[in-house]
């Protein structure tokens, strides 16, 4: 977009230039300057930056707060918990590749986890981010946690208080099923919820 | 098109060029660059009188810097020497007939007298020499992983973890004998600092949620890392080796990833998502507002490493599989150079050290040599080495 505004105004400039100077002849000593590029960064066919939508080039930032809000230290030392991971493990939910959005078809499971945080006030919740083998490994820690985030977010928006459930993520170090194909993959893109027992 | 083209000539005559520039200017320039990535052909040497371990060092050390081997008559530097028990080296240029190089080496082991006699090499041709630096890695996998250090061909290799746990992304503290990793050894994702000199290991960032992927500054006083502590995968930077004065960079819903610093300490590039559309950035160390890093010709890039002479940015683009790519630092049209994937620069800014995977899910270390595309394997420990970290 930006290029074609400029190249309207260029003409426009030109026709002016061509105006004012009419058809007189370049004096012979006049050194004309070829593709000085001092300045110009050398990017695209123009020299100039290709057109962008501005939109895009803004780095999302703060206007929507994290809906789970802040963690919580309290269920950070293992010394004072034990783990009881039968008690969500039939509610383990799964996502689509390269995906952090939680399933209209997972919301059940996240629901039956909140539901059981609500009957059971005094544990703590740990979420536990996974994915599949594909990407590459620091990338795939960072899109676990979003996956653990997300389902932190629905079961805070449900009414259970965001102290009481902390996130990990295990990136692809931790896959249940050990196969290299779309069925194991898709069984590795998970959300493991394990219950906190305090001692 | 064509009116894209002709625009430049039109703006010179207008004598417009200077305001353009002018308007251009707040943007990094960076237009001169000593090769281009995949297209330099390498430089021809003949080596002579070598045997053994000596001649397999010298090959290497010289294939991954950009060098090869062709009989005297077609090279332009003529390589000869001995290595029964000390090394002896002499370097020749064959057109001016200039003795380069002519020594004697002794002590240490004979590796280490290779290495460094191609570094003497280099260093009398204006290079600079890696013979003598080191790289960390991931060895092993998931519950069974440990870092390991060693030569940068993978010799001498050494655990410096005995965790027995999930660790990951070690990243050397440039002039320091230090690592920063991260470990799961407390049952949580935690970054560590290790000082390799004293084995003191301090836990610098154990906050509620995720602490991954730091990444010291180059004057290693800072780290930069991804915390999920505020609710939220972000950005963040504190002091080494403590992780005091933590300040937060990014304040995004989406999963930043694999921080790395500018040569100058000025900038931390990333990758991040906007718009479901993913990207490398680049944020001011500290703080303000992102800019974005354009890749242009490659999709998905993540790893991105920022090259010693600040010229370049090697990254992990991921287009079906995995491709090693660098663009120049300010961004513009990316150059896929091989398959592979977590990429990092050795100190001539011209070789990185990356990860293949084998078709049985197995993943080794290699070499490559971004200019002519070079690259040799680097011998592997178990099954799955990653995770590369050149030292500086």
């Amino acid at each position: 977009m930006k290029v074609s505004k400029l190249t309207y105004l260029l003409v426009i400039a030109l026709v002016i230039t061509f105006a004012a100077t009419g058809c007189r002849k370049r004096p012979s000593n006049v050194t004309e300057i070829q593709g000085s590029k001092a300045g110009v960064r050398d990017s695209g066919p123009t020299g100039l930056p290709p057109g962008r939508i501005a939109s895009q080039e803004q780095f999302p930032s703060g206007e929507q707060k994290p809906g789970g809000g802040e963690q919580s230290p309290k269920w950070g030392n293992p010394d004072n918990y034990t783990e009881d991971r039968p008690a969500l493990a039939a509610h383990t939910i799964r996502f689509d590749f390269d995906s952090a959005v939680v399933k209209s078809s997972e919301k059940s499971n996240v629901e039956a986890v909140a539901a059981y945080m609500k009957a059971n006030p005094k544990v703590g919740l740990r979420v536990e981010g996974n994915c599949d083998e594909r990407g590459t490994e620091e990338y795939n820690r960072s899109l676990g946690e979003r996956r653990a985030l997300a389902a932190r977010e629905l079961i805070v928006a449900s009414g259970v208080e965001a102290d009481r459930v902390v996130t990990v993520s295990f990136g692809k170090d931790k896959p249940e099923a050990s196969g290299h194909d779309e069925a194991a993959w898709s069984i590795n893109r998970r959300d493991v919820f394990v219950v906190l027992v305090p001692k | 098109m064509k009116i894209k083209i002709s625009l430049k000539p039109i703006l010179v005559a207008l004598g417009l060029g200077v305001i353009v520039g002018m308007a251009l200017a707040d943007e990094e320039i960076l237009i001169s660059k000593d090769y281009i990535p995949g297209k330099e052909k390498p430089v021809p040497v003949s080596l002579s009188g070598f045997s053994g371990e000596a001649e397999a060092v010298i090959k290497l050390d010289l294939t991954v810097q950009g060098f090869t081997f062709t009989p005297p008559e077609t090279a332009q530097y003529l390589l000869s020497g001995s290595a029964n028990g000390n090394l002896t080296g002499r370097a020749q240029d064959r057109f001016n007939k200039n003795m380069l190089v002519n020594k004697s080496y002794t002590g240490a082991s004979l590796r280490r007298q290779a290495h460094a006699f191609v570094d003497d090499f280099l260093i009398a041709i204006g290079r600079k020499g890696i013979g003598q630096t080191k790289i960390a890695y991931k060895a092993g996998e998931g519950a069974s992983s440990e870092i390991y250090i060693a030569d940068f061909d993978g010799f001498g290799a050494q655990a410096i973890t005995t965790e027995k746990n999930i660790v990951a992304a070690p990243a050397w503290v440039p002039r320091h004998f230090a690592l920063c990793y991260g470990s799961y050894r407390a049952d949580h994702p935690d970054i560590y600092h290790h000082d390799l000199g004293t084995g003191r290991l301090t836990k610098l960032a154990y906050y509620p949620g995720s602490n991954i992927s730091p990444a010291p500054s180059p004057d290693g006083s800072k780290v930069a890392m991804v915390l999920s502590k505020s609710g939220a995968v972000d950005l963040y930077v504190a002091d080494l080796p403590d992780g005091g004065n933590l300040r937060q960079l990014t304040k995004s819903r989406e999963d930043e990833s694999s921080p790395c610093w500018s040569p100058d300490g000025q900038w931390i590039c990333f990758a991040g998502k906007s718009n479901e559309r993913r990207a490398l950035w680049k944020v001011p160390a500290t703080g303000g507002t992102p800019v974005r890093i354009p890749t242009s010709g490659v999709s998905n890039p993540s790893e991105p490493d920022w090259s010693p002479d600040g010229q370049w940015i090697v990254f992990t683009s991921q287009m079906g599989g995995f491709e090693i790519c660098v663009v120049p630092a300010a961004g513009g049209t990316a150059t896929p150079l091989i398959s592979g994937e977590d990429p990092s620069w050795a100190p001539n800014s011209r070789t990185v050290v990356y990860v293949q995977r084998d078709r049985s899910g197995g993943r080794r270390l290699s070499l490559l040599d971004v200019p002519t595309k070079q690259t040799k394997d680097v011998p592997r420990i178990s099954g799955i080495n990653s995770q590369p970290s050149w030292a500086k």
